[in-house]
């Protein structure tokens, strides 16, 4: 397909990378000529140094017979005005990043009237990412599938766990459906198979019904506390987002923030919140405000290096759960098992909507991708297709099946009854099935995943 | 530096090599040509054999740094004509190795300068293999891997950059592999207009196809000792003339018109250029050369073709200009330098950068009346940034710098002023012939072993537009951690 990215920033080069890895072409607009010289010396794509939201510079990147148009600068109203025009030259589908609050209310309207595709929002994403990892602080990370019927929980394994030095099989009782669909240990990726023994700081990856999760952690024996308060350092727009939704379920929350100015503002904005002003890296505050009886710490300010600090501090302090926002995700295993707990990074958010959304788009007859999840950074994928008419190999049951190499079905969506497969389950037409895979192939059709099914 | 990257890289272009030899061997076989056919075989075997070794080494990393760019198209270049020499000499029909590596070097970089004083003789897969050599130096090896190859990280540019001739290396498309395949695709189809239009002038079939090369690639090998004077039909020598010229435009400009773009391709101001330096040229030098013609119709046809063959840098001839009045003479050593188009398949050092000069000039003495004015360059609408102004400045001083060291140590021939540079000017335009001894029905032969290495540097330091090798000469290139 050929896409056109407006805005070379952390989220456009971002889509680009995995955009052109996934053999789209790609033409990147931006007005910085350096920034572009870089990006040509690292991707394969093509670039026009220009204004994106310009006629002259939309059909010098030929726009006009562009399948897709994804508006990615910093201003919004930059964004909208390319998508219209983008729209008008006769491009198929036009993605915009919004992300000012006084327009989210009003997004269902713009879409509509600007035809546009989809609409993105980085930090309100962030922030419901943040939002439901604080309902299960258990996991360290959670990917919702089938309308929130089943999700993937990511746990990582301590010392104590119960977990260690187990088998694969008979790791659960007959009671709780839950699957283990992918291991990381140090930097490589594996979906087990029986005989896999777990190790000490190895990442698991567990699917299980929405309903099932409580009883996944108790059998695990992972409990923690129920959050009940909240401290937030940093007041970046994340918060604001976060707060909110925190405030709505009655969960404490106390914003450290830094600059006056804004501490009125998010006084104005979030008034059941408690604003402190003060710098949140400085120990004696954090410790004067009480870090040590919060049952999460949430770092959200836009210095990657203060937000690491701060947690590493709360987890010496024993604070149960601590969520970090992080930009630069290259370094991630550096800090992998030193006290970092759950990782927010809003930019591979929103790379892993768009790409999901691209992913359907290009499918227009196979069995569409319905959701798609990136997890381990990438290392590995987990997709939801719907089984339709021309999918291979239905109603035979899945110990026949031969499938490729690391691929694995970790649950079928039947009619709204979830499955988690053994071997005696089949597919049937009208079924979802979420396949979970290590990502060295693009896997956007379910036939790609048995072994006859390659070239179709 | 990655080393086993670039071996690896250097492994597949010796396999590309291989491959692209086999219609070579093919000829030997079928005309029997005995000792040529051996000579394939054997190099074939040692390519393949070389080349996978190289390609099994295991690398750490798949990347492609600038300087790992730079050095994969040099020394590519190099192993190329090093391995590509050998079926002159296995063979025996060139007995010396340093005059085979000549004609190799010589024949990949599209200079055609040669040291053969019949080429007549030569079998025919032999001369197939030497012409053909033009037509992949052309385009350039490496485009071709990039085009057929498929690459797992995004940063070939680089190899693209260091091997296409320019100052500003740009993508048709967003893909790499498909702008490689292209530029490919026009240059073949090109190529094949060509053989066609000769065939109905009544060349013979493998004299096309040879003439085709060497015109696609502006090279200038004939199989005749005459060059293309040895037809004399005006018709083929008009063909051969506008193909030159042709050859020698920006290939951007066939892209645009195949987009059905022709405003911006006909208002190109480098395209402008080069069709006003032709037409001067061909018209000046027709009076000049009016005396020793009876017709001006005459003198047109002979300017034509001389200049077409200077400013592309092939180098065929139909009239030895070395015995043209002195305007003449000296009009086409410029040329020489002035070259084609960059992004085409001509030497030289480009029209887009004579034009740069030019603005800057003019530029300077704005300057100097408003020292208060701020100006940017600009060409065809788009700014010319000052880092790469600078590159092309250094481009042109190195250029000068090695010319003028090259002209000293081929001095040492004792040969007149003419002949000595020329011949340097000849060799790093990838033109052929020069003046005097070296012009039109001279050749090679007579200069040194030394003189001949001094020349291979200036056309691959010509061909490769300085850069690339002039890094290998870096020591801190070659030391470990640097």
């Amino acid at each position: 397909m050929k896409i056109v990215i407006v805005g070379d920033g952390k989220v456009g080069y971002s889509l680009a990378r995995q955009l052109s890895k996934e053999e789209h072409d790609i033409v990147m607009i931006d007005s910085n000529s350096e920034v572009l010289d870089e990006l040509l010396e690292t991707l394969d794509v093509m670039t026009v140094i220009g204004n994106g939201a310009t006629l002259e510079v939309q059909r010098e990147a030929n726009v006009a017979v562009s399948d897709l148009l994804i508006a990615a600068t910093s201003s919004d109203e930059t964004n909208l005005l390319c998508c219209i025009l983008a729209k008008k030259l006769g491009c198929r589908h036009t993605i915009s990043r919004v992300r000012n609050s006084a327009y989210t209310q009003q997004l269902q309207f713009l879409r509509d009237e600007l035809g546009l595709s989809l609409t993105i929002n980085p930090e309100l994403t962030a922030a419901r990412e943040i939002f439901r990892l604080t309902q299960y602080p258990s996991f360290l990370k959670r990917d919702v599938f089938a309308k929130g019927r089943v999700e993937l929980v990511e746990i990582r394994l301590s010392s104590e766990s119960k977990l260690v030095g187990k088998r694969l099989d008979g790791l659960f009782d007959s009671r709780l459906k839950a699957l283990v669909c992918a291991v990381e240990r140090g930097d490589t990726v594996t979906i087990p198979k029986g005989g896999f023994i777990f190790e000490e700081n190895d990442t698991i990856i567990v699917a299980a019904k929405n309903s099932d999760l409580a009883k996944l952690i108790k059998q695990l024996d992972i409990a923690k506390n129920k959050i009940k308060n909240v401290m937030i350092v940093g007041g970046s727009r994340v918060a604001v987002y976060c707060t909110d939704l925190l405030l709505k379920a009655g969960v404490g929350v106390k914003i450290i923030e830094q600059d006056a100015q804004k501490c009125v503002e998010l006084a104005e904005k979030l008034p059941d919140a408690i604003i402190i002003h003060g710098d949140g890296t400085r120990q004696d505050l954090l410790i004067e405000e009480g870090i040590r009886h919060t049952d999460a710490v949430i770092s959200l300010t836009n210095i990657d290096e203060e937000n690491l600090i701060i947690s590493l501090f709360a987890d010496y302090l024993n604070v149960s759960k601590t969520i970090t926002k992080i930009n630069r995700l290259e370094y991630r295993q550096l800090f992998n098992d030193k006290g970092i707990d759950s990782i927010i990074c809003p930019k591979e958010l929103t790379t892993n909507d768009i790409v999901r959304y691209v992913r359907a788009m290009n499918n227009t007859t196979g069995s569409s991708v319905v959701t798609l999840h990136r997890i381990f950074d990438g290392k590995a994928e987990a997709l939801e297709f719907i089984v339709q008419p021309t999918t291979l190999h239905r109603e035979i049951p899945l110990s026949k099946l031969s499938l490729r190499k690391d691929i694995l079905i970790a649950c079928i969506n039947r009619n709204g009854t979830i499955i988690i497969p053994n071997g005696n389950d089949f597919l049937m037409e009208g079924d979802t099935a979420i396949v979970v895979t290590t990502s060295d192939r693009t896997i956007d059709n379910l036939n790609d995943i048995f072994t006859d099914g390659e070239n179709r | 530096m990655n080393r086993r990257l670039i071996v690896n890289y250097i492994g597949l272009i010796l396999n590309i090599e291989a491959v692209l030899m086999a219609p070579a061997l093919l000829i030997a076989l079928f005309k029997h040509e005995r000792a040529s056919a051996f000579a394939f075989a054997v190099t074939m075997f040692v390519l393949l054999l070389f080349g996978i070794v190289f390609i099994k080494l295991k690398t750490w990393s798949k990347r492609i740094y600038a300087r790992e760019g730079f050095v994969i198209v040099a020394l590519s270049w190099v192993f190329l004509s090093a391995f590509g020499c050998l079926p002159f000499y296995l063979s025996g029909e060139i007995p010396s190795i340093v005059d085979s590596f000549f004609e190799t070097v010589s024949g990949f970089t599209t200079t055609g300068a040669t040291i053969l004083t019949d080429v007549e003789i030569l079998p025919m897969s032999i001369l197939y293999w030497r012409s053909f050599t033009h037509w992949l130096g052309g385009m350039g090896v490496l485009v071709f891997m990039l085009a057929v190859i498929p690459m797992s990280e995004g940063s070939s540019m680089r190899i693209m950059r260091a091997e296409s001739p320019g100052p500003v290396v740009g993508k048709l498309v967003p893909k790499l592999r498909h702008t490689a395949r292209i530029l490919y695709v026009i240059y073949i189809v090109m190529t094949l207009a060509e053989i066609i239009l000769l065939l109905c002038g009544g060349m013979p079939f493998f004299d096309s196809l040879v003439h085709a090369f060497g015109t696609a690639g502006t090279g200038g090998f004939s199989i005749k000792n005459a060059s293309i004077g040895a037809y004399d039909s005006v018709y083929l020598q008009n063909v051969v003339a506008v193909f030159m010229l042709l050859f020698g435009v920006n290939f951007n400009f066939y892209y645009l018109i195949l987009c059905k773009n022709f405003k911006s391709a006909f208002k190109s101001s480098e395209f402008r250029m080069y069709v006003g330096i032709v037409a001067f040229s061909i018209v000046t030098i027709a009076i000049n050369i009016l005396s020793y013609y009876d017709t001006m119709r005459e003198a047109l046809h002979y300017s034509l073709f001389q200049v077409a063959s200077i400013i592309t840098t092939t180098g065929y001839a139909t009239a030895n200009f070395d015995l043209w009045p002195q305007y003449s003479r000296c009009l086409l050593f410029l040329l020489m330098i002035v070259g084609a188009c960059a992004g085409s398949t001509g030497g030289g050092i480009k029209v887009t950068r004579v034009l740069m000069i030019f603005k800057v000039i003019r530029n300077y003495t704005q300057k100097l009346l408003h020292p208060r004015s701020v100006k940017l360059m600009k060409i065809d609408g788009k700014v010319i940034s000052e880092g790469t102004l600078h590159e092309v400045f250094v481009f042109l001083l190195s250029y000068a710098v090695i010319a003028v060291a090259s002209i000293m140590v081929i001095s040492l021939e004792n040969f007149d002023f003419d002949t000595t540079a020329s011949s340097v000017i000849a060799c790093m335009g990838n033109i052929g012939p020069g003046l005097s001894k070296v012009g039109p029905i001279g050749n090679f032969s007579e200069f040194s072993n030394l003189s001949k290495l001094v020349f291979c540097a200036d056309m691959l330091f010509g061909r490769l537009e300085v850069f690339p090798m002039l890094l290998l000469f870096s020591p801190s290139l070659w030391r470990r951690g640097r």
